[in-house]
């Protein structure tokens, strides 16, 4: 059992943050934003990651100028704004509600709903199929195998 | 009928966003900068580092901005393409040296030829993040006010030079300023 928790221990540390470099921050707050922008901003080299999961060249590059804005006393808005200026929506890991990313936003809903539907049409089927109205001719018969086979 | 029909239709259109897909360039990212002034930079020359040169003293004139470095594979890819380019004389380009070591730089221009009217060092990639660098090498287009007008990710073929870059600079070349 031990070995069990040491093993889910690692692997929790594993999904932990390769921006390791050593930052010095003025305030918590700093640290925080900080924090919170690397988590969100993605990279673009590799592009399944966050600048602060990424080792690439190019993460470790936003990380520092990340840094730097924010030790320039930049908010975390205006942070987002230059990277969406530079690389465009897509270094979000959330981005923006528009036009064209409606279908990104509103696609599980679409197929949440979807699914539901097809559930909802198979079950009445189902349901439908197995309710067959019997008349008394039918009941009797039943009843009497029923009663055939209890004897037997 | 329709019960057998069914999952045919499903994989016909399952596969019809497969092969979609397949044609996609995940690396294509749509750059933001179309249409928007080239970043500012002034930055030292890769030959004469004593010296700069400045986004400014480009205006006026169509030019292409290619970022290479002598650790990029696929720039050795793309790099006779450019030679070929730089003999027929029509359009400046400049090279960015993204995160390289000048020494390195210049011996690599030097076994490959050098097809850049001058090259411009970023050694820390900080002129890199302002371009969106994300895939070198790439290569812009930027016409005499300034103004990015293309953006090309990845090493350029044959095909793209003809095909999209040099139409696009000589019909750049046309405007009057």
């Amino acid at each position: 059992m031990k070995s069990f928790y040491l093993i889910l221990l690692l692997s929790i540390h594993s999904v932990g943050q390769a921006g390791v470099e050593s930052r010095e921050f003025n305030h918590p707050e700093q640290e925080k934003n900080y924090y919170e922008l690397i988590d969100e901003l993605r990279c673009l080299v590799c592009q399944n990651q966050t600048i602060a999961d990424s080792n690439a060249d190019l993460a470790k590059d936003l990380r520092r100028q990340v840094y730097e804005m924010l030790q320039q006393g930049k908010s975390p808005q205006d942070i987002i704004d230059y990277m969406l200026a530079r690389y465009g929506d897509f270094v979000l890991y959330k981005p923006p509600l528009k036009s064209k990313t409606i279908l990104l936003w509103a696609g599980p809903a679409i197929f949440l709903l979807l699914g539901l539907l097809l559930l909802f049409i198979y079950i009445r089927k189902k349901k439908s199929e197995s309710s067959v109205e019997l008349d008394q001719q039918q009941h009797k018969k039943i009843r009497q195998l029923l009663e055939q086979d209890e004897d037997s | 009928m329709l019960k057998y029909l069914t999952p045919l239709f499903l994989f016909i259109i399952l596969a019809g966003f497969l092969l979609i897909g397949l044609k996609l360039n995940p690396k294509d990212i749509p750059s933001p900068l179309i249409g928007r002034p080239v970043p500012n930079f002034s930055l030292p020359l890769l030959h004469f580092p004593e010296k700069k040169m400045a986004s400014a003293n480009l205006k006026g004139r169509v030019w292409l901005l290619n970022v290479w470095a002598s650790w990029c594979v696929s720039c050795r890819a793309e790099h006779p393409l450019l030679n070929q380019l730089a003999k027929q004389d029509v359009v400046t380009i400049i090279g960015l040296n993204y995160k390289d070591e000048p020494e390195d730089a210049k011996r690599w221009l030097k076994m490959l030829g050098n097809p850049y009217n001058a090259s411009v060092m970023d050694q820390d990639g900080r002129m890199g993040i302002d371009f969106g660098v994300y895939g070198v090498p790439e290569t812009f287009i930027i016409d005499k006010h300034g103004i990015i007008r293309h953006k090309h990710t990845g090493p350029v073929t044959a095909d793209d030079i003809s095909d999209s870059l040099l139409p696009m600079v000589r019909e750049l070349q046309q405007e009057t300023i």
